[in-house]
C-alpha cells in the first residue's frame, strides 16, 4: 500500500485567499467572522433586502475576491462563485506541487466536496422567475448543479482521471480528500486533487438555516459555555495528494502524511447527532492509520458552535480516548473562518496540516469560558507549540454522516 | 452600422472575449469559436436586449453574425412597441 503525501495546498477563504495569508490569520487568530452586509461579492438582493427577518448579523464571507482577476470571463459567466472558488484554489495547490507535470492527466483524480451546488446562480434566476415571471438564464443548469467544481477543475487542470463530487453535507471536504487519499493509497490512482468548497451566503439560504435557530446572533464559539450557535461561512480549499516514493524522487515538498480515513452514519435522527457514530468514525481513522488511539495529540474538531454538536463530540472524544480526552489539545478552526457546510472539511484539513508542518495548534477563537460539560483541552488564546505524532480532522454533518481524517507530521 | 447590429456585435464581443471590432458582420460563429452553449448563451442575452424570442428553428440556421442582425431586425420589427433595452 502506497503512504500518501500532501504536497501543494490552495485556498480561497474568509480569512485568505492564499495559502500563505490563511496561515498568518490562522496562527495569529484574526477572524474572518464579520456583520454583513456589506460583503460585495455575494448578495443576490439588494442589502436591506437581505438581511430582513434574520435573527443573526455575522457571516465568514471571503472578502476582495474579483473572478475576473483569475478567470476567463467566459468561465466566470459559465459558472457559479462556488465554482471560481474551486478552481482557483485547485490552481493555487496545482501550481505549487506541479502535479500535471509529473503526472500523467488519467493517473490525477479529482474529488472534491461541495454540498449546495451554485445556489447565488440558482436564487438569481428564480428570483427573476417568481418574481417577474422573467425568463431563466441558459447556463442556469451548468452553474447550479454541484459537480461543476469538479468538472471545471478537470477542464482547467486537463485532468483526465477519476473525477467526483461528494455531497455529504457539511461532511462533504473531509470524505472528498479521505476518498482520494484511499485511492493514491490502493494504487488506483498516482495522485489528486482533494477538497471543498462552498458558496452558499445566499439571502435564501441565510433565511434557510435562519429558520433552523441553530446560527448564532453574532459569531459561533465552539466549545464557549455561552455559544450559541454556528456562523456560516464561504470559501475553498484543495490539496494535491500523491505517494510518498513518488514525492520523493522529485524531492516535492511534503507539509504532512495522510494515514488513515473513517467515516461513518449515525443512523439516527437528521439533525440530532449521535456521539457513537463520531467516535466510530474516529476510531476507524485511528485503526486505518495502524495507530493507537495513545498517538493522538491533537484534534481539529468540527466544533460548530452549537449546543448539540460541540456537546455532542465532546462526548464522542470522550468514549474514544477514556481518562486521556482532558488532556488532547483540541480546537475548531471555525471560530476562525466560519462553517462554509461543503468547504469546511477542507479548509479544516489544511489548517491541520499547517499545524502539523510547523508545530503549532491553531487557537479555538471567541470562547469567553469553556463549557464545563465539555471536559477538554481547548485551545484559547496564542496557538500552541506542539509536536503530535497524530492528529485528527472531524467533520460530523447533518445527517449523522461522520468523516475524520488521520494525519501525521512528516 | 444600425443599433440591432451594433447591439449584437457587443453581447457577442462581451461573451466571448473579443474586441468589438473583431467582430464583423461576416464574422461566422465558426470563426469566432462560438460553439452550441455560447450559441444559446449569446442568443439569449440578444432575446433580452432586444424582447424578442428566437425560434427553435431559425438558431440552427444562423451561421453568422450577420444571419443573427438579420433574424433579430425582423423580430424587432414584427414588435414596434418593444424598445431596446439599454444594458
Amino acid at each position: 500500500m502506497n503512504r500518501v503525501v500532501v504536497t501543494g495546498l490552495g485556498c480561497i477563504t474568509p480569512i485568505g485567499n492564499s495559502v500563505p495569508d490563511f496561515r498568518t490569520s490562522l496562527f495569529a487568530g484574526t477572524t474572518g467572522i464579520a456583520p454583513f452586509p456589506p460583503y460585495p461579492e455575494a448578495p443576490t438582493r439588494d442589502a436591506h433586502d437581505k438581511t430582513q427577518g434574520l435573527r443573526f448579523t455575522h457571516s465568514a464571507a471571503v472578502k476582495n475576491f474579483d473572478p475576473l482577476q483569475h478567470l476567463d470571463s467566459g468561465i466566470v459567466t459559465a459558472t457559479d462563485r462556488t465554482t471560481h472558488f474551486a478552481i482557483v484554489a485547485a490552481r493555487q495547490a496545482a501550481a505549487e506541487s506541479q502535479l500535471t507535470t509529473h503526472y500523467a492527466p488519467e493517473r490525477i483524480a479529482i474529488i472534491v466536496g461541495c454540498a449546495c451546488g451554485g445556489r447565488q446562480a440558482e436564487e438569481t434566476e428564480t428570483i427573476k422567475l417568481y418574481g417577474r415571471d422573467a425568463r431563466v438564464h441558459p447556463l442556469t443548469v451548468i452553474r447550479t448543479m454541484a459537480s461543476a467544481g469538479a468538472s471545471n477543475i478537470s477542464i482547467d487542470q486537463k485532468i483526465t482521471g477519476p473525477t467526483l463530487n461528494i455531497s455529504t453535507a457539511c461532511s462533504s471536504g473531509t470524505h472528498a480528500i479521505g476518498l482520494a487519499f484511499q485511492m493514491i493509497r490502493s494504487g488506483m490512482v498516482d495522485a489528486a486533487i482533494a477538497g471543498g468548497h462552498e458558496a452558499p451566503l445566499t439571502f435564501g439560504f441565510l433565511r434557510a438555516w435562519d429558520s433552523m435557530r441553530v446560527v448564532s446572533p453574532t459569531q459561533c464559539r465552539p466549545f464557549s459555555a455561552d455559544r450559541d450557535g454556528m456562523t456560516l461561512g464561504e470559501g475553498a480549499a484543495m490539496l494535491t495528494l500523491e505517494t510518498l516514493a513518488s514525492a520523493q524522487a522529485r524531492n516535492a515538498t511534503v507539509y504532512a502524511e495522510i494515514v488513515g480515513f473513517g467515516f461513518s452514519a449515525d443512523a439516527s435522527h437528521i439533525t440530532q447527532p449521535l456521539s457513537d457514530g463520531a467516535a466510530s468514525a474516529m476510531r476507524q481513522a485511528i485503526a486505518d492509520a495502524n495507530a493507537l488511539p495513545e498517538e493522538v495529540g491533537y484534534i481539529s474538531a468540527h466544533g460548530t458552535g452549537t449546543q448539540a454538536n460541540d456537546t455532542t463530540e465532546a462526548a464522542a472524544i470522550h468514549q474514544v480516548f477514556g481518562s486521556r480526552a482532558s488532556q488532547i489539545p483540541v480546537s475548531s478552526t471555525k471560530s476562525l473562518h466560519g462553517h462554509s457546510i461543503g468547504a469546511s472539511g477542507a479548509l479544516e484539513a489544511l489548517a491541520t496540516v499547517l499545524a502539523l508542518h510547523e508545530n503549532l495548534l491553531p487557537t479555538n477563537a471567541g470562547v469567553n469560558e469553556i463549557d464545563p460539560a465539555i471536559n477538554l483541552d481547548i485551545i484559547l488564546g496564542v496557538p500552541r507549540k506542539a509536536t503530535p505524532k497524530l492528529a485528527l480532522s472531524n467533520s460530523l454533518a447533518f445527517g449523522g454522516l461522520n468523516a475524520v481524517l488521520a494525519l501525521r507530521p512528516f | 452600422m444600425n443599433e440591432i447590429a451594433k447591439r449584437c456585435i457587443d453581447i457577442i464581443a462581451k461573451s466571448k472575449s473579443l474586441s468589438p471590432e473583431s467582430v464583423t458582420l461576416a464574422s461566422t460563429f465558426d470563426e469566432l469559436n462560438i460553439d452550441s452553449l455560447d450559441k444559446i448563451n449569446i442568443s439569449f442575452e440578444v432575446e433580452e436586449a432586444f424582447n424578442v424570442e428566437i425560434p427553435d428553428d431559425a438558431l440552427g440556421t444562423i451561421k453568422t453574425v450577420g444571419d443573427m442582425v438579420e433574424g433579430v431586425a425582423k423580430l424587432h420589427a414584427a414588435q414596434p412597441h418593444s424598445a431596446i433595452t439599454t444594458p
